[in-house]
């Protein structure tokens, strides 16, 4: 059968059975490379038209729709005038920090994408502490973020940068916290393991009320982490103009914004992953039919469609809430999810040991 | 004098919001100095669109310079004529028409629902929600397209003129304001459910950008901003104009006066417009539309002051006359200059995001401030 697994395999073979096995481990480094950076740029791409879409739907009007049927290649041409035009740097500013920023955003977001099973068997480096370095490494952005709004020498950038700063460090919390009790129920760090867990079940179902409580947790806290509305205070666009990147212009502004981009499908993914069964198909009990036809469906539509289920949920907060307020944000979570998460992180806790889940 | 680049000597932060900025709808500068989030003190910088109207105006006949004040307050082009209208007529002393008056009474209201649900979606921008701002000129377009049929024109529609208004109603026009009316009220609950009902936005509103009524008062803040603070001050209560004297509606007074005060005083408001049409729309008598009067206008020697209600508060005209074809001054009394004026009270010790929001409430006009 022709699945993306089988795909990979056969590539896998092939070049070992070609080169010598350092030649064929080479090979697949670079071609794992290559689609980490196709993947980087399709996935700016077309999250970028969906969100405009979106968009455009809620706000009874229509959207990119001049360049290519449906308006598809409008991303493609803004990114091309992106790419053409000049990169500013500005008078005063830290040349140094102000043009390595937004690389560091864009590596954090492309080194996310290693750990997360796209498929059954398609995952790009299976680490047995997958979570841990998601957590890890999705922490690197907020350097590159206040690195720009530092170095930018300008006050917008710097408030940006400074709310961003605290945002993400504190919503980082919430996000951990909520992630654990997965850890904690499937028993390992394994983003592969953890999908596994889930063949009889998505932990959303199979976790009753705790681990929906930590699925809220987690979404509201991956909006805030990734600065979209309602928490997009780092941009805020009629507070600070645009925040951290005012004075980004060109391919280095691009960057910053696919990384948004990256950044939520990320997010998405991996609360696709952790909570709603990852590339798993959804099986009813018994149903032996039902099941049946539900395997037919190929594991990477699962994961996409559960993905952008969730990436169009952000999307509605985005173009529904209004923007919350500094003060708010912070009370927000050290008021209310932190100690949600905590007790909840208890609970889960508890259910575990007594095996009180499905 | 300010520093305006830098810190101060107390080592707080020097800001710039605007002429340039998203959340300023125009060119209005503020100058504040920022403890980290906290605002210590906003200086309000104007002028920098300055067009000299009340100069200008010296030089155009009676029949002229009404039309410049279309040009002030955009958004209530029309209520402005209606006063500059009104106070050429208090001098010359002109028997408007009943039709004349319903009609412009009429335009009145609905400019007033246009203006605030341009301002609604315009606030809700400033608060980080986007969506409103197209669900607002979804239905102002309705009101655009009846005073265009109308008036021939969107925005400043110059439909008024000294003794009454320019030309009859268009046919359709009872048929196209009752469909208006019943589109209102159908997507009334849709702007409740949207923004007014939210909790963030509640958060955001509740107890920010606080006026009280005795401020109110010594700033002059009129319109919905005075009235949110428990200050009456409704012209169309308080010195009734043309037939407003005979109408059934309500002054909307809320005693909070934060800034979800000011927001539901505009809300209530719009319904209150709704209301007044629903009066008048089946009620306009047949007859003249315009007076019969002289081809050229003078003023008898002496001062003249008439104020109406426009959407953003009390406008008024005062005009000094020498007796000649073309005032010999004029001064406007514009509602959006005395109500930014009580800005740096409101947001002292608050946060950025409070200043954006508390500016929206006050439903600024820029060109409305500098004339």
């Amino acid at each position: 059968m022709l699945s993306l697994e089988n795909i990979i395999n056969g590539i896998h073979t092939w070049l070992n059975n070609t080169f010598d096995p350092t030649l064929a481990l080479t090979c697949e480094f670079v071609l794992l490379g290559i689609t980490a950076i196709a993947i980087f740029a399709v996935l700016g791409l077309v999250l970028v038209l969906m969100e405009r879409k979106v968009a455009a739907i809620m706000q009874i009007r229509k959207g990119p729709n001049r360049v290519g049927p449906f308006g598809m290649f409008q991303t493609v041409a803004d990114t091309l005038k992106l790419i053409m035009k000049e990169g500013l740097t500005p008078d005063g500013a830290d040349k140094v920090l102000f043009n390595l920023a937004p690389f560091i955003v864009m590596i954090a977001a492309m080194l996310l994408l290693a750990p997360i099973p796209f498929a059954k068997g398609v995952q790009m480096w299976d680490i047995n502490i997958g979570v841990l370095f998601i957590s890890a490494v999705s922490s690197i952005s907020v350097i590159g973020i206040l690195m720009a709004g530092w170095a930018s020498n300008n006050k917008y950038s710097l408030l940006g940068a400074m709310r961003s700063g605290a945002q993400i460090v504190s919503y980082e919390l919430s996000a951990g916290l909520s992630v654990i009790t997965i850890v904690i129920l499937t028993g390992s760090l394994q983003l592969s393991e953890i999908v596994n867990a889930q063949q009889n079940g998505w932990w959303i179902f199979k976790g009753h009320i705790p681990v929906l409580i930590s699925f809220v947790t987690f979404i509201i806290a991956v909006t805030a982490e990734t600065n979209r509305a309602p928490f997009d205070l780092a941009e805020a666009e009629s507070e600070l103009t645009a925040g951290f990147h005012t004075e980004y212009s060109g391919m280095k502004f691009a960057l910053f914004f696919l990384a948004e981009y990256i950044n939520i499908f990320i997010a998405c993914a991996i609360g696709a992953t952790l909570f709603l069964g990852g590339w798993m198909p959804f099986h009813i009990g018994n149903w032996e039919g039902f099941n049946a036809i539900m395997d037919y469906i190929p594991s990477s539509i699962w994961f996409v469609g559960k993905t952008f289920f969730l990436i169009f949920l952000m999307m509605w907060f985005r173009w529904t809430f209004p923007r919350l307020r500094v003060d708010q944000l912070l009370n927000l979570e050290w008021k209310y999810l932190l100690p949600i998460s905590m007790l909840n992180l208890l609970v889960v806790t508890v259910m575990a040991i007594m095996g009180w889940y499905f | 004098m300010f520093e305006e680049i830098g810190t101060t000597e107390d080592g707080y932060m020097v800001i710039n919001i605007g002429p340039q900025h998203p959340a300023t709808h125009g060119v209005l500068h503020l100058v504040m100095t920022l403890n980290g989030e906290t605002i210590v003190k906003t200086e309000p910088h104007l002028g920098y669109i300055h067009r000299s109207i009340e100069k200008m105006s010296e030089s155009l006949t009676y029949r002229q310079f009404i039309y410049a004040t279309s040009r002030m307050d955009y958004l209530s082009s029309h209520i402005n004529n209606h006063g500059c209208s009104l106070c050429v007529e208090k001098g010359l002393q002109i028997e408007v028409p009943e039709r004349a008056q319903i009609i412009r009474v009429i335009m009145d209201e609905l400019t007033r629902i246009a203006s605030h649900e341009l301002w609604w979606g315009a606030m809700a921008m400033d608060l980080g929600a986007f969506t409103p701002f197209f669900h607002a000129f979804r239905e102002r377009e309705t009101i655009t397209e009846i005073m265009e049929e109308t008036c021939g024109a969107r925005l400043t529609m110059n439909y008024i003129c000294p003794g009454g208004v320019m030309a009859d109603l268009h046919p359709d026009f009872q048929k196209k304001v009752k469909s208006f009316i019943t589109l209102y009220k159908s997507k009334i609950n849709e702007y409740n459910e949207l923004v007014t009902g939210n909790i963030i936005f509640q958060n955001r509103m509740k107890g920010v950008g606080y006026l009280s009524k005795e401020d109110a008062i010594s700033f002059g803040c009129t319109g919905p901003v005075g009235r949110a603070s428990g200050v009456s001050c409704d012209i169309r209560k308080l010195y009734p104009y043309e037939v407003y004297g005979k109408l059934q509606f309500d002054e909307i007074l809320e005693t909070a006066g934060d800034s979800f005060a000011r927001y539901m005083v505009r809300i209530h408001e719009m319904n209150q417009s709704i209301r007044i049409i629903e009066q008048l729309i089946d009620n306009i008598p047949d007859g003249e539309f315009l007076a019969k009067t002289k081809a050229v206008l003078k003023l008898p020697k002496g001062e003249f002051y008439q104020r109406v209600e426009t959407a953003r508060g009390e406008f008024g005209v005062y005009i000094v006359s020498e007796g000649g074809t073309t005032p010999y001054r004029i001064k406007y009394r514009s509602p959006g200059f005395s109500n930014l004026s009580a800005l740096p009270t409101m947001v002292k010790g608050s946060k950025i995001g409070d200043l954006i929001a508390a500016m929206g409430t006050l439903d600024l006009v820029i060109p409305d401030l500098d004339r």
